[in-house]
């Protein structure tokens, strides 16, 4: 009786676990499936589609267009650049509020959350003009100095959840061995907060990836990443579904298979302090 | 335990980022507030003029303001609400054993990484245009007539799209919460007979409100900024139905290319994002605390 | 472990720091992701060939993203662009701004006589020449000559606003899901406020009098605006307020359309058998008047323009004359076949015999040159564009106005509540923006 219902109840979860699992990943698939159809075709009704032709004619259109490995180097520059950029910054600072916290540690933290909220449309004129005036327009410095920034506060909260966690009484008893501040730092709690930092880094990396305000303003073409390959398919004029999902397809998946790869490590740290 | 020395060492350490976010803040918000105060209007630039409260003044009054501010509001609050519970449900789904977790697991958090405004030009096009996509397909196979999402249902198909991209990352936060999950006090409580609501009233969701509070917090912090999504598919409208905060500021300052007037609105946003960080940070600070 | 970190920050931030190295000539050249514009960047062969010397770097963006990107950049005089995509909007509003580099000096064989009228005159400031057109449109009335056959009228090539309700009334068939109108409904400045501006003019209404006092109040735009309420109300699609070009592109290619009012750049779409059920039924006609004489059509062209402070101004403006000349016309003719053609920049085009032979050529020609943007209305007033008014602020008016509308068109407002809100609303702003003393 008790195997049979646990048995029941797992047919049941698997079930609902793959449908609900399947209607999340729909339109992410549906865009793949579209991606491989003619303009013609993919306009159809969804049984159409799928039983109409199969091509690459979007891609070649896509890859003839533009160039996608220009916007993807720079997409991969401007993500890891920031995120390297900012865990350099972020890791002393985090070290720091969570060992030696003062009485305004907390606020501190609370502050930096804070500059996130500040609506990037309203500060466009102003950061353009600075960006202009030191001649950072169109360059992936600029932009990798501007993605750390945004992104930063993340990046500390994130450590500092993670490096809370790590017993005092392990730095006490390295500091009784007579361990200094640096090599504190560097043989003991790095290695214990490495799955921390890893998880930062990839949700950052993430983060930069995606970030589509300040990359599409400030950028022209030397410094462009995907975000502004993608703002060139969406058409007033004709039919354009296949070359979006074309696109699309081609500006996501990189991120896709990073993230699928590395969610173990994602998600490990992942947790803001929240679990214990 | 900390020592004086390296109390210094820590503020050594700590002060380049806080140095830094500080500029980061205080130059681009110094120059909003100083154009805030002008009749800037990008298109006649050497025009500029003080005009005082007057931006401030016409950015507040315009009806599109509390709309907007109403909008921004029900955006943030409709998607925490989505993904809070379907982050909890879908956690506990995953949380069972079954066949193929990794895969399911996978296609769950795929939406997570796909950039903003390709899930809304997705969306958009493919699903909810009522003319091609999908939604319209189906809904004339069934032989009624297609329901236009963005004109008739705007806000909520936006809140739709922005918690489609949320949710794999409010399900992974709580998934792992209710992993570290203590198995033996669950088993206890059942053989007790503790049914399975009782057992997730008073075991699962006591467990999981530092979890909520975390993805309250962080998610709050990027849907008060939702814009992509918004300029892509609806452009605010129809009227002011789906005019967020930002969007409007957006609206002002480059589709009006009122610079003093957007300069106004990113003031109000920010202090207005303040108000609710602070409210926010009180309610979690305390949830935080160890 | 120190090591190894501190060589690989370094590694990304010298990354970083390797900018491409700017070579003389290349020019960046910003542009619209129009169908002829992508057409343009595959013929670069022949430029090249051309001038070897200079290299087009292209940014391409969907029309909003470029317009906000490109007005940014020109107003900070940020420099990122050597060539810009601007339509007739921007051009007299940036050329009075000195903005733009005059092109008056543009090669003799450019034969700058050549270019339409109205599209030349539309894109001259003080004079000068401040922007090249690349392809114009304006609107007319494209309907299904079966349809109209059936309903046992015969379009003229003029009609009046009477005719066409006539007209539709008689097509609409609604259980058979043929609608005798349809017409944008979307809000926005270029969407359905493009369509009823330019219809207000016909029926002798304008944005602004002479004092720049706007006039929503007045009978003209009660009448226009009722008119077209009472039009897609009756014989309209449903769900109209959300209906842009595209939208009603696709109703009219799958026959539910008697009649259609939109951009000249329509017809080759209807009239392509791949994607039109209709192709072979398609009339053309000039947009309708009231017998004021102004008619209802509006004109834009997408123009290539050179920023004022381009360190490369000689190489656009050998680039700008390059894809705006009669020989690029010829180009795309030989490779794409005349019907690809960039439309309605020159009057030589249209006196070629071949192109006579695309079916929408001749009315494409008549409704550009039935349009003036520097006399737009019946009576006269103080600004220029037929569909617009090329002044700064009317971007923001023209989609908080078109938002109105459509919200009658959806029927959440009347039509005087509509026109009320407009008045007022404007009145504010122009009153903020100074132009009402």
């Amino acid at each position: 009786m008790s195997r049979k219902t646990t048995a029941t109840r797992q047919a049941v979860v698997t079930v609902a676990a793959w449908t609900i699992g399947f209607l999340i990943f729909f339109p992410i698939l549906w865009t793949i499936i579209l991606s491989f159809k003619s303009e013609g075709d993919a306009i159809k009704a969804p049984l159409d589609v799928l039983t109409s032709t199969w091509s690459l004619e979007s891609y070649h259109e896509v890859q003839e267009r533009s160039n996608y490995l220009k916007h993807f180097w720079n997409s991969v520059v401007l993500s890891l650049g920031s995120t390297l950029l900012a865990l350099l910054i972020a890791i002393p600072a985090a070290w720091s509020m969570a060992f030696v916290p003062g009485k305004r540690t907390k606020d501190l933290l609370m502050w930096m959350l804070s500059t996130k909220m500040m609506p990037a449309v309203g500060v466009l004129v102003p950061m353009y003009l600075m960006f202009r005036d030191f001649g950072l327009l169109d360059t992936r410095i600029g932009l990798v100095v501007v993605l750390t920034l945004i992104n930063l506060p993340i990046v500390v909260w994130m450590l500092y959840t993670y490096f809370k966690e790590i017993p005092g009484e392990i730095l006490e008893a390295a500091r009784m061995d007579g361990a200094n501040l640096r090599s504190e730092i560097l043989y003991i709690l790095t290695p214990m907060a490495v799955p921390g930092i890893a998880s930062t880094l990839l949700l950052n990396v993430i983060l930069a990836w995606n970030e589509a305000f300040w990359t599409l303003q400030l950028t022209t073409s030397n410094a462009a990443p995907l975000t502004q390959f993608i703002a060139s398919y969406s058409s007033p004029e004709g039919l354009f579904y296949a070359k979006l999902s074309a696109a699309s397809t081609m500006a996501i998946a990189p991120i896709l298979i990073l993230g699928w790869f590395s969610q173990k490590q994602l998600v490990r740290g992942l947790t803001f302090g929240a679990v214990k | 335990m900390a020592t004086e020395h390296s109390r210094t060492a820590a503020r050594l350490m700590v002060s380049p980022a806080v140095i830094l976010l500080f500029l980061w803040m205080i130059v681009p918000l110094g120059m909003t507030i100083y154009f805030s105060f002008l009749r800037y209007n990008l298109l006649m630039p050497g025009m500029e003029s003080w005009t005082g409260f007057d931006n401030y003044y016409y950015f507040i009054t315009q009806h599109a303001f509390w709309d907007a501010l109403v909008n921004t509001l029900l955006l943030v609050g409709g998607v925490l609400v989505i993904t809070v519970v379907g982050g909890v449900a879908l956690a506990l789904l995953l949380d069972q054993p079954f066949k193929g977790q990794g895969i399911v697991r996978v296609m769950v958090i795929a939406p997570f990484f796909v950039m903003p405004t390709v899930s809304a030009l997705v969306w958009k096009n493919m699903f909810m245009n009522p003319v091609n996509g999908m939604f319209a397909h189906i809904a004339k196979a069934f032989g009624l007539q297609p329901f236009d999402f963005l004109s008739h249902a705007p806000l909520a198909s936006i809140i739709l799209i922005v918690a489609w991209s949320w949710l794999p990352f409010a399900t992974l936060i709580l998934l792992t919460a209710l992993q570290s999950l203590d198995r033996e006090q669950m088993e206890a409580a059942e053989m007790d007979g503790a049914s399975w609501l009782n057992r997730f009233i008073y075991l699962t969701v006591p467990h999981l409100t530092r979890s909520i509070t975390v993805v309250v917090l962080i998610q709050t912090i990027f849907l008060l900024s939702v814009f992509a999504e918004i300029l892509v598919t609806t452009n605010g409208g129809p009227g002011t139905a789906s005019t967020n905060l930002p969007y409007l500021v957006y609206a002002q300052s480059l589709l009006n290319y009122d610079v003093g007037g957007g300069s106004a609105g990113g003031i109000i946003a920010v202090i207005l994002a303040n108000i609710v960080a602070i409210f926010l940070m009180r309610m979690i600070g305390k949830n935080l605390e160890t | 472990m120190n090591m190894t970190l501190r060589a690989m920050l370094g590694a990304t931030v010298s990354l970083t720091l390797a900018g491409a190295a700017l070579a003389e000539t290349t020019i960046t050249v910003a542009t619209v992701n129009n169908g002829d514009m992508i057409r343009m960047q595959g013929l670069m062969d022949a430029f090249n060939a051309k001038h070897p010397d200079i290299k087009v770097e292209w940014v391409t963006l969907e029309e909003n993203v470029l317009r906000q990107k490109v007005t940014t950049d020109i107003a900070t005089k940020g420099g990122q662009f050597d060539v810009m995509t601007i339509g007739t909007y921007e051009a007299p509003i940036w050329g009075k701004q000195g903005w733009l580099v005059s092109l008056n000096d543009l090669p003799a064989d450019y034969d700058v006589d050549d270019l339409l009228p109205a599209i030349r005159g539309g894109l001259t400031v003080d004079g000068n020449l401040v922007a090249a057109p690349f392809y114009g449109e304006s609107s007319m009335v494209m309907y299904r000559t079966d349809l109209m056959e059936k309903a046992g009228l015969t379009m003229p090539d003029a009609p009046s606003w009477d005719f066409i309700r006539e007209a539709a009334e008689k097509m609409t068939d609604k259980a058979g899901e043929v609608y005798g109108i349809c017409l944008r409904g979307k809000a926005g400045w270029g969407e359905n406020m493009a369509f009823l501006t330019a219809m207000s003019n016909s029926f002798g209404a304008k944005w602004f009098d002479m004092d720049w006092k706007p006039q929503f109040d007045q009978q003209p735009w009660k009448d226009t605006l009722t008119f077209y309420l009472d039009l897609m109300n009756n014989y309209g699609p449903p769900g109209a307020s959300n209906n842009g070009f595209n939208e009603n592109l696709a109703l009219f290619q799958q026959g539910k359309c008697g009649m259609w009012i939109d951009a000249t750049v329509a017809a080759s779409f209807v009239t392509n058998p791949k994607d039109s059920t209709v192709a072979d039924k398609v009339g053309f006609a000039l947009a309708p008047d009231k017998g004021l004489g102004k008619r209802g059509n509006w004109l834009w062209a997408w123009n290539l323009a050179i920023p004022a402070g381009t360190q490369k101004e000689e190489a656009a403006k050998t680039f700008v004359a390059w894809a705006t000349s009669k020989d690029y016309l010829a180009l795309v003719a030989e490779k794409e076949g005349w019907a690809n053609v960039p439309p309605g920049t020159r009057t030589s085009l249209y006196a070629n015999p071949e192109y006579q032979k695309v079916p929408f050529a001749k009315m494409t020609l008549d409704s550009i040159n039935a349009a003036d943007p520097t006399h737009p209305t019946v009576d006269e007033v103080p600004y220029v564009g037929v569909q617009f008014v090329a002044i700064p602020e009317f971007q923001g008016l023209g989609t908080a106005v078109g938002q109105m509308f459509s919200a009658a068109l959806a029927g959440s407002t009347s039509a005087e509540d509509a026109l009320a809100q407009a008045q007022a609303m404007v009145t504010t702003e122009m009153t903020r923006s100074g132009y009402i003393k």
